[in-house]
């Protein structure tokens, strides 16, 4: 359930490079147990929003909390409480799943004693167990993807950042990746995710989409799709990205 | 030589070490058209398009490109290929020009000779023609990589996911410029795991785990497809989702967009019965049609199978 309590909250938050505005004055909130659609053309500015959001990027200008800290002065607070997977890159192909995870859980500081129970507790509980020594490189990459949710997660983050978490992946598999998202969120996680997939824009609760470094719309996908009589969230992110491409049609 | 078969592959192997990446690969990919290969990552798409850019050698079956065996008549196959990897894999430190007259020049040929042939494309990028080619972003890379691999005027092209990582908008953009070749006779091989981009190829195999579910045209495939298809869409799509799966004669419920797509195990399953249960679990205004699969549909029916 979506609570009135907001994990995310950015106001008027701009990103100057140069002469160039990669994110230019965008304002919005994220509830406790929301699933978010973060969406964009390529080069509309969400990696950018990202990077600032996670921490890693400090804003030119705007105000922006990421579960209660400051991401101009508390970045590395930030960085402590939230959980990130991104498709390009997630776990270490040349260690075990085993290290991997103990990897994982020291950078956070966890104790020794905590990451091997909860490896035990979670291989056990994704019917990975038995390829606990297994190298991640052996692994099908639906298989990896699912593991890097599962890590992503194992400091119990409040939130989790998830970059196109589903690309490449097999359509069983995308949709098995979608029912761990739903299940993080019925364990109170909120959840903020981009995708390239117009269907999964669909299974979120809310989504916003970028275009030229601004929010063009933000939305539930129903009412979204009401606003600019549409049928599908695709059609939504053409007349926004390609006003022209979607006048000829 | 002139051949109707532009690529003849049959009975092809490849494994690296213990892993058998291609088992038993046959198909024909015919003179002018567009065929896709729709398969997620690690089904094999690459090793396959290596071995039919003569990159790579397989350990059994027969190999032909333009009627030319790929491990004798390797040179000659080359001088008639485009390829565009999967990777970027241009030279970040030349300009986009420069890149440009590289691969044109390694083919014996210059830009000004087969402009023609990139125009749309690289009009694009040319008012940036100063600039290096690692500095592009991602929709202006793939525009270049583009040009490069027609810039020798190919009969065949092979794109290996050129869309990957591409938004929505762009990648309709690209299927366009493909559309565009294609008319101006140039065969096309292309990879994607966007299921959605199958009915933009004339012919396409199915491919998982290394092997070939299916080929032929999308609608052929389609049209194959056993299963009862119902569409159900509910307020609360996951809690509808969890109850179609509990329903005892559910075969396959997987969430599409805004919709379940569901299936029965039994042959007279029909909406009346679904409609009883869902009312019974107090579902409130749900809504049931039944509609033909799509290539996603029965890429999960041939996976599951």
């Amino acid at each position: 359930m979506i609570s009135d309590k907001k994990v995310i909250k950015v106001e008027n938050l701009t990103k100057r490079f140069g002469s160039f505005i990669a994110v230019n004055d965008i304002s919005f909130e994220v509830g406790e147990g929301e699933i978010f659609g973060f969406l964009g053309a390529n080069g509309a500015g969400k990696t950018t929003a990202i990077k600032m959001l996670t921490g890693l990027l400090l804003p030119s200008s705007g105000e922006a909390t990421v579960a209660g800290f400051d991401a101009f002065r508390q970045s590395e607070k930030i960085k402590k409480n939230i959980g990130y997977m991104s498709q390009r890159f997630s776990l270490y192909e040349d260690l075990t799943i085993a290290e991997n995870i103990r990897l994982y859980g020291g950078i956070y500081g966890l104790s020794n004693k905590h990451i091997k129970e909860q490896t035990n507790i979670l291989l056990t509980k994704m019917k990975l167990i038995d390829y606990k020594n297994s190298l991640i490189a052996s692994l099908p990459l639906g298989w990896r993807q699912k593991l890097a949710f599962a890590v992503a997660m194992f400091h119990d983050p409040k939130i989790v950042f998830l970059d196109e978490p589903t690309g490449g992946v097999d359509p069983i598999t995308r949709r098995q990746f979608w029912d761990m998202i739903y299940e993080a969120v019925s364990e109170g996680k909120t959840i903020f995710v981009t995708t390239h997939y117009m269907d999964e824009a669909e299974y979120c609760d809310r989504v916003s989409i970028m275009v030229d470094g601004k929010i063009a719309a933000i939305d539930t996908p129903s009412k979204l799709k009401q606003q600019f009589n549409v049928k599908s969230i695709n059609d939504v992110f053409v007349r926004l990205a390609r006003p022209n491409m979607a006048l000829n049609q | 030589m002139i051949a109707d078969k532009i690529v003849h592959v049959s009975n092809l192997n490849k494994s690296y070490k213990a892993v058998q990446v291609l088992s038993d690969i046959s198909f024909e990919v015919k003179e002018g058209e567009i065929f896709g290969f729709i398969g997620p990552d690690g089904a094999g798409k690459t090793s396959l398009f290596r071995i039919i850019n003569t990159l790579l050698l397989p350990d059994s079956g027969r190999v032909s490109v333009f009627g030319l065996d790929t491990k004798k008549d390797y040179k000659s196959i080359r001088q008639r290929i485009g390829y565009m990897p999967g990777r970027f894999s241009l030279y970040p430190d030349l300009s986009v020009e420069e890149n440009l007259s590289f691969f044109a020049s390694i083919f014996g040929s210059t830009i000004a000779k087969n402009y023609h042939l990139i125009k749309d494309i690289y009009s694009h990028i040319e008012p940036f023609k100063k600039r290096k080619a690692g500095a592009l972003s991602g929709g202006m890379k793939q525009k270049l990589a583009l040009s490069c691999a027609l810039i020798h005027k190919p009969d065949l092209l092979v794109l290996d996911e050129p869309t990957t990582g591409v938004d929505a908008v762009s990648r309709t953009e690209f299927w366009e410029m493909l559309k565009n070749l294609k008319n101006q006779g140039i065969t096309i091989i292309v990879s994607t795991p966007y299921m959605d981009e199958a009915s933009l190829c004339e012919r396409i195999a199915l491919i998982s785990q290394g092997k070939i579910l299916d080929i032929n045209t999308p609608e052929a495939i389609i049209a194959k497809s056993e299963s009862k298809l119902f569409s159900i869409t509910a307020e609360d799509k996951y809690s509808l989702l969890k109850l179609l799966r509990n329903y005892s004669d559910c075969k396959t419920a997987f969430l599409f967009g805004e919709n379940v797509h569901f299936s029965c195990r039994s042959e007279n399953a029909d909406k009346d019965k679904i409609s009883e249960y869902l009312r019974l679990k107090a579902v409130e205004n749900f809504e049931i049609n039944i509609i033909s699969p799509n290539i996603e549909d029965v890429f999960m029916e041939l996976m599951t199978r």
